[in-house]
């Protein structure tokens, strides 16, 4: 009985893990781009391109050449998006809704096309657990933490260092100043296009990856709208994690548990309970911590603001 | 450049975009493009089709230009849309022996209620802690969806409790079809009326006024106006859901009988561009809604006859915006270096 206990709380904080995966790097970039006073609601959009590209990549070359194709895809999708905010301006809400539709119907129109309406199952080349020899027999958190796919591994390392990069370095500053006080940062000499348009790029990269983390880490294949509502949870999330790199992969983590307790309670063997409520609890959370944190005093003061 | 051949650039640059779509994705144009129009015009099914597809994107529609109106980007008409649904089959299901006249009408009722409701927390969260509703609307969405998930497999399940879904409306609690043979239910009357009354409204009343003057400049319509913004942002954020939540409730007892997760298959969002498209005229919204009605028919009645995927409609629907939104912003940036020349 312990031991059956025990098997689903390890078994409960691996999937925590693997679900946060793909949510922490979208949810990452986007903390960026919002620092930088731009809050893309085309995330999602950016997260099935990449999911795609990365399809599309590693079906040609493998699954190393499907992460690059997964970001370039992610970016590509960036590009226009940062052309009607940073370029002409325009409401980035409004701009956000209409990415993310068209990339929806793009990927579906061509998935579709290639592999047929209804299509048969596609699967892609995908990488393997990796497992930190020594860490991953750690009890409990052994497998959940060093039995993962690298590119989880390479998350324990970028977390930190946007984190260093933003409070740290010239770019981070310029960045944090954009999104605070655009006017101020225009006179002390930071160029806002040049800023806003990094971020966002940035944001639009880490979302391709999200989107081939998905595909090549975790289903194996590509399905349309496979992106479901990562985009905006990863808003969610950066939110939660009141716009720090650090609090933002531990809001990730906090997801990836809510999706996590379906498993936990199969092990269980409590079918009855009700997950769907659980799954909304981040999100009410999200919305105690913004209320509790007075707002607007959390975020940048400068977020979705158009500049004139 | 005036609106009609405004309109007619707009409507040609889409098709443009759909068929270079086709084109690139190895598709004939001339039999897609026909299947699409016999789908969303060819017969008087195909066209109550367009319409049923119209109602809940308008009734959404109006709800964001509403809230657009005031100045608030309500994103959440989707979880508002949602939640309507969901009290309304409550509704319903603890209403079971009333008749006809009056279990529609409380049930809308109720749908509405449940989708001001729903809007009120996110406004509440703005006008007391400052929340923008861009992002609380976008968790109130979510919350909306996982209460449905779990209403369909719980206290809303059928009695059979095998499928996720409520149990089937008896006919006492569905719209009554407005022409027979055809699926067209009393929804559009509603919609139709709700629009003129907002249109007038919004143009002819203080309080529609109050709302165009605050969504133009809070600052001006409070020092200026003497208008209480926060007042009237509630009172915009409480339409606004209302509508929704009507959305919501019209397509249950109109066209679905049955609550469902995925009952939505995005209204919400999709409305987010109707309202745009529709300059936020709640008039224009009847006939932008139409538009995507009959494009939203007309696919699936192209990937049935012509095999291409339907959901190329959708990158037709966010070019439409994208376009709006470059012209809106080129216009705009021309004033300004002309008034700068000056």
């Amino acid at each position: 009985m312990i031991a059956d206990g025990s098997n689903a709380i390890s078994g409960f904080l691996e999937a925590t893990v693997r679900y946060a995966t793909p949510l922490a790097f979208a949810a990452l970039g986007e903390c960026v781009s919002e620092r930088a006073g731009v809050i893309n609601i085309g995330l999602e959009g950016a997260i099935i391109a990449g999911a795609l590209g990365a399809t599309v990549g590693a079906g040609i070359a493998g699954p190393a050449a499907g992460f690059v194709a997964g970001v370039a895809a992610g970016l590509l999708i960036a590009v226009l998006f940062a052309l009607f905010t940073v370029w002409l301006r325009a409401d980035q809400i409004i701009t956000g809704t209409a990415i993310t539709m068209l990339a929806l119907g793009l990927t579906g129109t061509l998935y579709r096309t290639v592999y047929g309406v209804g299509g048969v199952a596609l699967s892609t080349p995908t990488v393997g657990v990796l497992a930190v020899p020594g860490l991953s027999s750690l009890p409990f958190v052994g497998r959940a933490l060093f039995a993962q796919p690298a590119v989880t591994y390479l998350l324990y390392v970028l977390a930190p260092l946007i984190a260093w990069w933003m409070a740290r370095t010239h770019g981070g500053l310029a960045t944090r100043a954009m999104g605070e006080s655009p006017e101020a940062a225009i006179v002390a000499g930071i160029r806002p296009r040049l800023v806003q348009t990094s971020a966002v790029l940035f944001a639009g990269a880490m979302a391709g990856m999200a989107g081939a983390t998905l595909v090549l880490a975790q289903a194996g294949t590509f399905a349309e709208g496979m992106s479901a509502g990562r985009g905006f949870i990863a808003i969610a999330i950066v939110v939660l994690g009141r716009w720090r790199p650090l609090g933002v992969a531990a809001a990730a983590l906090l997801f990836g548990a809510a999706n996590a307790l379906q498993t936990l309670f199969q092990a269980m063997g409590w079918e009855q309970v009700p997950y769907q409520l659980f799954l909304a609890v981040p999100y009410v959370l999200t919305l105690i911590v913004l209320a509790g944190a007075g707002g607007r005093a959390a975020a940048p003061k400068a977020l979705g603001r158009r500049r004139r | 450049m005036n609106t009609l051949a405004r309109s007619m650039v707009l409507a040609l640059v889409a098709l443009a975009v759909l068929v270079a779509l086709l084109v690139s994705t190895g598709h004939a144009p001339l039999p897609a493009l026909s299947a699409l129009a016999n789908g969303a015009f060819g017969s008087t099914y195909a066209v109550s089709s367009t319409l049923v597809r119209a109602i809940p994107l308008a009734l959404a529609g109006l709800a964001v230009a509403v809230a657009f109106r005031a100045g608030l980007l309500n994103i959440g008409a989707e979880g508002q849309l949602l939640i309507g649904a969901c009290v309304a089959t409550a509704t319903g299901a603890l209403l079971p022996d009333v008749p006809r006249v009056l279990a529609v009408p409380l049930m809308l009722g109720a749908g509405a209620l449940a989708g001001a409701g729903w809007a009120f927390i996110a406004a509440e969260l703005r006008r007391r802690f400052g929340v923008l509703e861009v992002i609380s609307t976008i968790m109130l969405n979510f919350i909306a969806i996982h209460v449905t998930g779990w209403l369909v497999r719980g206290p809303l399940q059928e009695p059979t409790h095998i499928y996720p879904q409520s149990a089937s409306l008896p006919v006492s609690q569905q719209l009554p079809m407005l022409i027979p043979g055809t699926r067209v239910h009393a929804g559009v009357v509603v919609v139709v009326l709700l629009a003129i009354g907002l249109w007038w409204w919004l143009r002819e009343s203080a309080s529609g006024f109050r709302l165009r003057a605050v969504g133009m400049n809070p600052f001006a319509a409070a020092s200026a106006g003497q208008i209480s913004v926060s007042r009237t942002m509630v009172g915009a954020f409480l339409l606004s859901g209302a509508l929704a939540g009507l959305a919501g409730s019209v397509e249950l007892t109109g066209v679905t009988y049955a609550l469902y997760e995925n009952f939505s298959p995005g209204y919400g969002y999709t409305a987010i561009a109707v309202a745009l498209l529709a300059r936020l005229n709640p008039l224009t919204v009847l006939g932008t809604a139409f538009l995507f009605g009959a494009l939203e028919a007309g696919a699936g009645a192209m990937q049935r006859n012509a095999a291409v995927p339907s959901v190329v409609v959708s990158v037709v629907e966010a070019a439409l915006i994208l376009l709006v939104v470059a012209a809106d912003q080129l216009q705009s940036r021309a004033a300004q270096r002309a008034e700068a020349s000056v």
